[in-house]
């Protein structure tokens, strides 16, 4: 889903960049006022999490390849927020020093993963978990369908851009210029790849991930329910 | 920073040492050809996206991978787990410096 250099137009690629600095800022002001210290290294680890799970690309059939982002587990445990910015730094880092994904095309390839995805993640996982326990195994199921439905959101967006450059940015032949499938063969493929294959291994990562931390630092769900119910009380007990 | 979540360092750590199962997958994905490929997967090469598709060319680790060291497997993979720990190094090392703004 990383979209290289020259796939998207400038036209295209630029006003995505110039849309992502506002959306970095709010998430930055965000992050500083509802962030925990003690959550800050579960930040560090998840972005680089995100970075890694990225790399285990998973074979399509007939020679393609889709991978999972991570991105809606970070917005469970963190926030949407927070993970907005960790997956922008994990994106970037990729298109810098691993020339995965374009640098022009940052901010959108930033909007997809590290917008769209943690964003529509974390509330169909509110939305499906409701009032139930953040250990429960309705909030697994939420989880697993929220981070089905967060990479396939991303998906669509990222076939969307891909298939609009077609008919938006043609040569006075009549070639495409950038990306040069019509929307109907991007959406086609994308979704595919991602309904069938990437979804689900993005479900499993986000439910199994939920589940890991829940277990292992049950401290790390509560904190965000007791921060938002009882405001006050979580620092206190940070303190004694 | 690595006591407290010393299980999320070690799952973190068995992603990297696992990742080369990632290489196994060595299609590319759709929309990501490079131009090299485009040739083949589509059968022509966008003259707007001729212009731009080497904008960026300092990648150090180009595709997860040490240059000119891809002859295996192994190879390969070694590239691929240095480049992960790279990644995690710097992805780690850059949101504990910018989350110096959370204050509690």
């Amino acid at each position: 889903m990383h979209i290289p250099d020259g796939y998207l137009s400038p036209q295209t690629a630029v006003p995505f960049l110039a849309l992502m600095v506002p959306v970095w800022g709010i998430a930055t002001k965000k992050v500083k006022e509802k962030l925990k210290k003690r959550q800050v290294p579960v930040l560090s680890i998840g972005a680089a999490f995100c970075f890694t799970i990225m790399m285990f690309n998973l074979p399509i059939p007939g020679g393609s390849s889709a991978h999972a982002v991570g991105a809606v587990l970070l917005a469970i445990l963190l926030g949407p927020w927070a993970a907005c910015l960790g997956v922008s730094v994990a994106l970037i880092i990729q298109a810098l020093v691993f020339g995965d994904g374009g640098i022009l095309a940052i901010g959108a390839n930033c909007f997809n993963m590290g917008f769209v995805m943690p964003m529509v993640g974390y509330y169909v996982y509110k939305l499906v978990k409701g009032s139930a326990n953040e250990q429960s195994g309705l909030a697994l199921i939420a989880a697993a369908i929220a981070g089905y439905i967060g990479l396939n959101a991303a998906a669509l967006i990222t076939a969307l851009e891909f298939g609009s450059q077609y008919s938006l940015f043609q040569a006075a032949d009549g070639m495409p210029l950038y990306f040069m499938y019509p929307i109907k063969v991007a959406v086609g493929a994308m979704m595919s790849e991602h309904l069938v294959l990437a979804g689900p291994v993005e479900a499993l990562v986000t439910a199994l991930g939920l589940r890991f931390v829940g277990s292992t630092y049950p401290h790390l769900l509560s904190e965000r329910a007791s921060f938002k119910n009882y405001g006050n009380s979580s620092e206190v007990a940070n303190h004694v | 920073m690595f006591k407290n979540y010393r299980n999320l360092w070690l799952a973190l750590g068995a992603f990297i040492i696992l990742s080369p199962l990632g290489l196994l997958a060595s299609g590319t994905a759709f929309g990501e050809w490079g131009v090299d490929q485009l040739e083949e997967e589509v059968g022509f090469i966008p003259a707007g996206l001729a212009k731009m598709a080497d904008l960026w060319t300092h990648a150090l680790l180009p595709d997860y991978g040490i240059a000119g060291f891809d002859a295996s497997f192994i190879q390969s993979a070694a590239g691929y787990i240095i480049s992960a720990l790279i990644g995690v190094v710097l992805v780690a090392g850059i949101m504990s410096i910018f989350s110096k703004i959370v204050r509690d």
